[in-house]
């Protein structure tokens, strides 16, 4: 990766050892170069969270915003500017409970953007609560008798919102994640990867999932390609998330919004 | 009526000065008696090459206007009471960024939903203090179409000039207005200034003006924002003498151009013994009660806030002139009177003067209260 895409003078980052965070964002300057994208006309946007702070580690212009808010602030970047390749990086909790209104409404108009999730299943930043991507039963500080909700399918969600390109992937398979970030960022119309991350301080600690590598390693176990899966029973398939490509279809333009109205 | 001149309503004056002083990128959600101003933007923007979206709420329309205004727009979203409650959070994120946004708060009955046709001035204090933190904005207050035409165009200018959230507190009542007002352009259009240098260029560094330059999104300057303390690189950092020294500059870089910030509108003032201070709606109550008391030989006066904020305890002094008593009209339970207390202390005698039904206070009202109250 090229080092030219890093503000080095700005290391070491916040991160906790073994946070799955960098390598996340590496996968993503990973595509970058290989797109061979101009990077002046790159802009990463984020919320809060530890994973927002991603960009600012970053040399393309970059935007750290408020909690949730980097949905719209990157709607207006776009709008303003629709030759700028506009990439938000944000957390489970960020783009799906504070910022999930935004999330959907972005998805219905199908706004040029790409949404990378670095989804570690709980609120790493102010210390390990949960999130509306916490599995049932996991403890987090806010469920200490295991969570009683049901947690959202990020992938299913930006679907039915309407979201023309949705991937999934987790940090363990560098390849399959870059590509497919590589496959968003070049969409045309909003697009986002739920990427999978490792939180080893809360989320591994709490649900007894072993160290940082342990937890890493095993989404070779956990996570199923959507090609293995689609061959797999349903018993066969559970306790694991599926990862792969789950939407890629062309934009929603004015045109086929007026067709369906005739059809009605 | 000369070439320029047209009839047009309050909302719609604050839209076409906003055009007119190059905005073109307008988000923001419906909301009275704001409402018009999305619609008729929703019109105009695609006319003059810019760009309308109506956001899911309040929370978006500030925050996409902010990123709008990154990527090198002028820009304006429009709203009330509870729209502008719901835009706090980002009107102080635009402070820490040095945003240059417009906001136009159109005050209704408040407080929650209240009543929503009614108006008030309710809102003053909440264009200060809306927002956490220490923070500084400028707030212009139209009391006409005319003058909405032209605060619009000021405000703008004010934004990129200061890098700075201005909030145009208008009301229900002068949002609705119909009046003939002229469209000649009254003072020049500002741009932001942009960094000449790519090589060294530090996001949030000043020169004498205290205002950084802006790189706009996307012309390889690769910029840095972030709503935590930042130096002059843009990183964040929670080193306390960095942060004393940018809130202190984003105080100063206000505060050392208060003659070009600050407009007062002061009439008779010079030997009133009975001055009414006021603004927005109210102010225009008081042109015909002061115009009535002087016709009967009474030295009455008037000072009006065209700029709210920053507010400037000397300058409001001097603006006084002698006047012993100093009335203070307000459609709101007394907001700006905390101010003037402040200024004024124990020196001259100020008396509130309160409607909170969701009337106007007319210049008869005026006129009975400084009878009865013996003023
Ligand atoms: C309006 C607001 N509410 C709450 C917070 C506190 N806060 C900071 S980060 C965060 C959660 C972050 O979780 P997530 O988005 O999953 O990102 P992670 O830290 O796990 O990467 C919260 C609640 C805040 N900064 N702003
Ligand atoms: S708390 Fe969790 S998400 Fe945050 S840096 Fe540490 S390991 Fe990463």
């Amino acid at each position: 990766m090229r080092s030219d895409f890093l503000r080095l003078e700005r290391l070491p980052d916040i991160w906790c050892p073994g946070c799955g965070n960098g390598v996340a964002l590496r996968a993503l300057l990973e595509a970058i170069e290989q797109l061979g994208l101009d990077p002046d006309k790159v802009v990463l946007v984020s919320g809060i969270g530890c994973s927002s702070r991603a960009p600012a580690y970053t040399a393309f212009d970059n935007v750290h915003t408020l909690h949730g808010r980097a949905i719209p602030v990157a709607t207006g970047i776009k709008l303003a500017n629709p030759k700028l390749t506009v990439i938000v990086i944000t957390g489970d909790g960020d783009s799906s409970a504070i910022g999930g209104n935004h999330l959907i409404h972005a998805a219905r108009r199908d706004v040029d953007i790409t949404v990378v999730v670095f989804n570690n299943y709980n609120y790493g930043m102010t210390g390990g609560q949960a999130s509306p991507l916490t599995p049932s039963s996991s403890i987090t500080t806010t469920t200490p008798s295991g969570n009683l909700d049901r947690p959202f399918d990020l992938v299913n969600l930006a679907a039915g919102a309407g979201a023309t390109y949705v991937a999934r992937s987790g940090i363990y398979f560098t390849k399959h994640l870059v590509d497919h970030l590589k496959k968003a960022i070049t969409h045309e119309g909003f697009s986002l990867v739920d990427t999978i991350v490792q939180c080893p301080t809360y989320y591994g600690r709490f649900n007894k999932r072993g160290d940082a590598a342990q937890m890493l390693v095993s989404q070779k176990d956990w996570l199923v390609l959507k090609s293995v899966a689609e061959k797999k029973t349903p018993e066969q398939l559970a306790g694991k998330v599926i990862i792969g490509e789950f939407v890629n279809i062309g934009r929603h333009g004015p045109a086929a919004a007026s067709t369906m109205k005739e059809q009605a | 009526m000369s070439e320029a001149t047209v009839l047009m309503q309050g909302n719609e004056a604050v839209a076409e000065g906003a055009i007119a002083a190059g905005v073109r990128f307008y988000a923001g959600y419906p909301i009275t008696p704001s409402s018009e101003i999305a619609e008729i933007m929703a019109r105009r923007m695609p006319q003059v090459g810019g760009t309308f979206i109506q956001m899911e709420d309040e929370i978006a329309s500030v925050t996409a206007i902010i990123g709008a205004s990154m990527a090198g727009k002028k820009v304006l979203t429009a709203t009330s009471g509870p729209g502008f409650s719901l835009m706090q959070e980002g009107l102080g994120y635009a402070c820490m960024v040095e945003a240059p946004i417009v906001i136009l708060d159109s005050m209704r009955y408040g407080p929650s939903t209240g009543m929503p046709t009614k108006v008030s001035q309710m809102d003053l204090m909440q264009t200060r203090w809306g927002t956490h933190g220490d923070h500084w904005i400028i707030v212009l207050s139209p009391s006409s179409v005319q003058e909405s035409y032209h605060l619009a165009i000021r405000a703008v200018n004010l934004a990129e000039k200061y890098r700075n959230p201005v909030i145009l507190l208008s009301d229900e009542t002068v949002s609705h207005l119909r009046e003939p007002i002229d469209t000649a352009l009254p003072e020049p259009i500002i741009d932001r200034r942009l960094p000449a240098q790519k090589t060294g260029y530090q996001p949030f560094k000043t020169d004498a003006t205290l205002v950084p330059t802006i790189a706009n999104l996307g012309t390889g300057f690769r910029t840095t924002y972030t709503g935590l303390v930042h130096g002059e690189s843009g990183f964040q950092t929670a080193n306390g003498h960095v942060a004393e020294t940018l809130v202190q500059r984003m105080r100063d870089k206000l505060f050392n151009n208060l003659d070009d910030i600050i407009r007062l509108e002061t009439d008779h003032s010079d030997d009133a013994d009975i001055l009414f201070m006021s603004f927005g709606i109210t102010a225009r109550g008081v042109t015909e009660a002061v115009e009535t008391l002087r016709s009967r030989g009474r030295k009455a006066g008037s000072l009006r806030f065209i700029t709210l904020f920053p507010f400037d305890d000397d300058r409001v002094r001097q603006a006084a002139g002698p006047a012993k008593t100093i009335v203070v009209p307000e459609l709101n339970s007394g907001q700006l009177v905390l101010l003037l207390k402040r200024v004024f202390g124990d020196t001259r005698r100020i008396v509130p003067l309160n409607k909170v039904n969701g009337d106007l206070i007319s210049p008869a009202e005026m006129l009975t209260f400084v009878r009865e109250e013996n003023l």
